[in-house]
């Protein structure tokens, strides 16, 4: 306890003596923590925000009743004509529903499974947005909008309006940006659609749906999946699509897999439909964590050379301590602590400026068509991002300051005092 | 009585850049309370078995004996124990830290000893400086100091953790003739009261001829003295 004291009042002598070479020295490290702290908490919140942008709308396994042609027709199955070449033409898909079969049940066992987040049922129909003479052709998606919400963010692309008016209103529609602005309409007013089977319903607008992408805000409108059943004139069990949100994202390749062939319905997973979406994501964070490790190896070569200096200052310093009893250990100590400080004060410096400057990042306006919600620039505030940089400040220190104490530490005092 | 500091039969080379026996067969005693100078012309050893004698210089043959124990192959870290315990150095030039002030550069040794509270060490610190007649630098930086001071403080330092043997390097090498003298008087003065015994490489014949002993050095032998 003492030697540690003796070894801090000494080391903090050297570091007050040589007050420049200190500020310099922990300024580097500063300047490498702050960067590393700012870098990591802006990239990985636009990360977020991109991954988000397609996370939030693309269900990790999406379960729908795929339209094609039998996969074996009929005169194949023939035997008379099993060794006959058989031309057959204009192959057209198998009439099918385009319900999911058993829906209700489905959804209730997915719902049961550990793997699974949530799931939410979607009814898609074709219709059309009536205005005067004009009809736009459309979709309407019938969604459990809270659930929906809780899954994919949907609140977050709706401009004016929420989720819950939609769930409170059993005529209402979240109309899609691009067929409001082009039939003039704003909330509250009333919207006429037509299905292709025929039939006209109005609906009440309670929202707006921007999406980003203007060929969808065009065409995709939202309503309470029991309005959509009304219009189209089918049960409650008439469902479409079902999203599958999982706690891990890994799963959503072998889970699509057993439920394909477990249910016989076509499941797609994420990562087919978003193939490119994981290769950005990690060149992006391999990037910001070149760049940073980069910046933090820089500070630790200023460290380092500062030390060194110090320690070629000192020369006459660690004989005579040497001389007076103090062991070589004792000396390494004396320097490693320096260091250590010199790590400590300007990392935690560096957190702080590093933290400062992301707050001031997260207060300038950013504005974007394709997230309506979001205002100012994302930045991820994630708490362990400060933990590695400051542990990161203390072994980049450690190390730079190591290889200049052991040197120090064998330094032969005699040498020293022989050579004056 | 056991000599305070005994060597028995050292040798030393060095290797770089050629091969040079620099200390053949050195044998010789000192008793407690004596005050021995060593002097010899330059290259003929002495301050090479000043750092052997000191345990600072650990690459020789033979055996080093300090109050009775033998040092020679001990590892580095109780070599400074017994260092910081036992024997005081004083060097040519003054050597004290210049980044501290002079108390602290006296307490340094006895801190690093750690067999004593802070309060202690700094009232002995005290009494120091005043044996030595420099109570009023105590405060200063060891930088601020004039040279005779310096080497002052510097004895006062040796003296901290009252050793066995205090050891010079050439201590007055770098005085005038009147800190010099004062220098002498310190030692004299601290082998009669303390019952120190003393070690001094010098060049200074008539600092020599006022010792108990002298021992000449020639090409690495003792000549005479011991």
């Amino acid at each position: 306890m003492t030697r540690w004291r003796l070894i801090l009042d000494i080391s903090k002598t050297h570091l007050i003596t040589k007050m420049k070479s200190t500020v310099t020295a922990s300024l580097g490290v500063t300047f490498g923590i702050g960067a590393y702290i700012t870098l990591v908490s802006f990239m990985t919140g636009l990360n977020e925000m991109l991954d988000g942008l397609i996370l939030n709308q693309t269900p990790h396994i999406h379960l729908y009743n795929e339209i094609k042609p039998s996969a074996s027709q009929p005169v194949e199955r023939f035997s008379l004509f099993s060794d006959a070449l058989k031309p057959i033409h204009s192959v057209r898909p198998k009439q099918e529903q385009l319900k999911i079969h058993n829906a209700l049940p489905i959804l209730q066992n997915l719902r049961k499974d550990t793997r699974v987040l949530g799931a939410a049922p979607q009814l898609s129909a074709q219709i059309f947005y009536l205005s005067g003479s004009q009809d736009l052709g459309g979709v309407l998606v019938g969604v459990d909008i809270l659930e929906e919400d809780r899954l994919s963010s949907i609140g977050d692309y709706i401009l004016e309006g929420n989720p819950k008016s939609l769930h409170q209103s059993d005529n209402g529609i979240i109309l899609g940006i691009g067929i409001a602005k082009t039939l003039s309409l704003k909330v509250g007013d009333r919207i006429q659609v037509g299905t292709t089977v025929g039939g006209i319903f109005p609906l009440k607008i309670v929202g707006l749906y921007q999406s980003g992408i203007a060929d969808v805000d065009n065409v995709r409108s939202f309503a309470k999946l029991q309005t959509v059943q009304r219009i189209l004139g089918q049960p409650q069990n008439y469902i479409t699509d079902i999203n599958i949100k999982l706690h891990d994202i890994n799963q959503a390749v072998p889970m699509a897999t057993e439920l394909q062939s477990q249910l016989g319905i076509r499941a797609r997973d994420i990562i087919e439909a978003n193939a490119q979406f994981e290769t950005g994501t990690s060149i992006r964070n391999l990037i910001t964590y070149a760049v940073s490790i980069t910046l933090l190896i820089v500070a630790g070569f200023g460290i380092y050379n500062i030390l060194n200096m110090l320690i070629y200052e000192k020369m006459n310093d660690i004989a005579i301590l040497k001389a007076t009893g103090f062991t070589g250990t004792d000396v390494s100590y004396i320097f490693m602590s320096q260091a250590m400080i010199i790590g400590l004060a300007g990392g935690g410096l560096g957190l702080l400026i590093g933290f400062l400057l992301s707050r001031l990042i997260d207060s300038l306006p950013f504005e974007t068509e394709a997230l309506p919600t979001i205002t100012t620039f994302p930045v991820n505030h994630n708490p362990s991002y400060y933990i590695i940089g400051i542990t990161f400040a203390l072994i980049s220190t450690f190390i730079a300051g190591y290889l200049p104490s052991a040197k120090a530490r064998k330094i032969d005092p005699v040498d020293i005092i022989r050579g004056n | 009585m056991t000599p305070v500091l005994e060597c028995q039969h050292i040798d030393k080379h060095f290797t770089k850049p050629v091969d040079f026996h620099v200390l053949k067969d050195v044998n010789f005693k000192i008793a407690q309370n004596e005050f021995v100078s060593i002097m010899g012309k330059s290259g003929s050893g002495k301050s090479t078995l000043l750092y052997i004698l000191s345990t600072m210089d650990t690459d020789y043959t033979g055996s080093l004996y300090l109050q009775g124990e033998l040092l020679t192959g001990k590892p580095s870290n109780l070599l400074a124990l017994a260092r910081s315990q036992h024997i005081g150095f004083v060097f040519q030039f003054h050597y004290l830290l210049s980044d501290f002030s002079v108390l602290d550069n006296i307490m340094l040794p006895a801190r690093k000893l750690g067999k004593k509270s802070l309060e202690e060490i700094r009232d002995n610190a005290h009494e120091k400086l005043k044996l030595l007649n420099i109570g009023h630098l105590a405060n200063k930086r060891a930088s601020r100091i004039s040279g005779g001071e310096k080497q002052r403080v510097a004895i006062a330092r040796a003296l901290i953790n009252d050793p066995a043997i205090l050891m010079g390097d050439e201590p007055t090498g770098n005085l005038d003739s009147y800190n010099s003298e004062n220098v002498f008087q310190i030692f004299r003065q601290l082998g009669e009261e303390k019952g120190i015994s003393l070690l001094v490489v010098t060049h200074d014949e008539d600092f020599a001829n006022r010792t108990d002993r002298i021992l000449e050095m020639e090409d690495g032998r003792i000549i005479r003295g011991h």
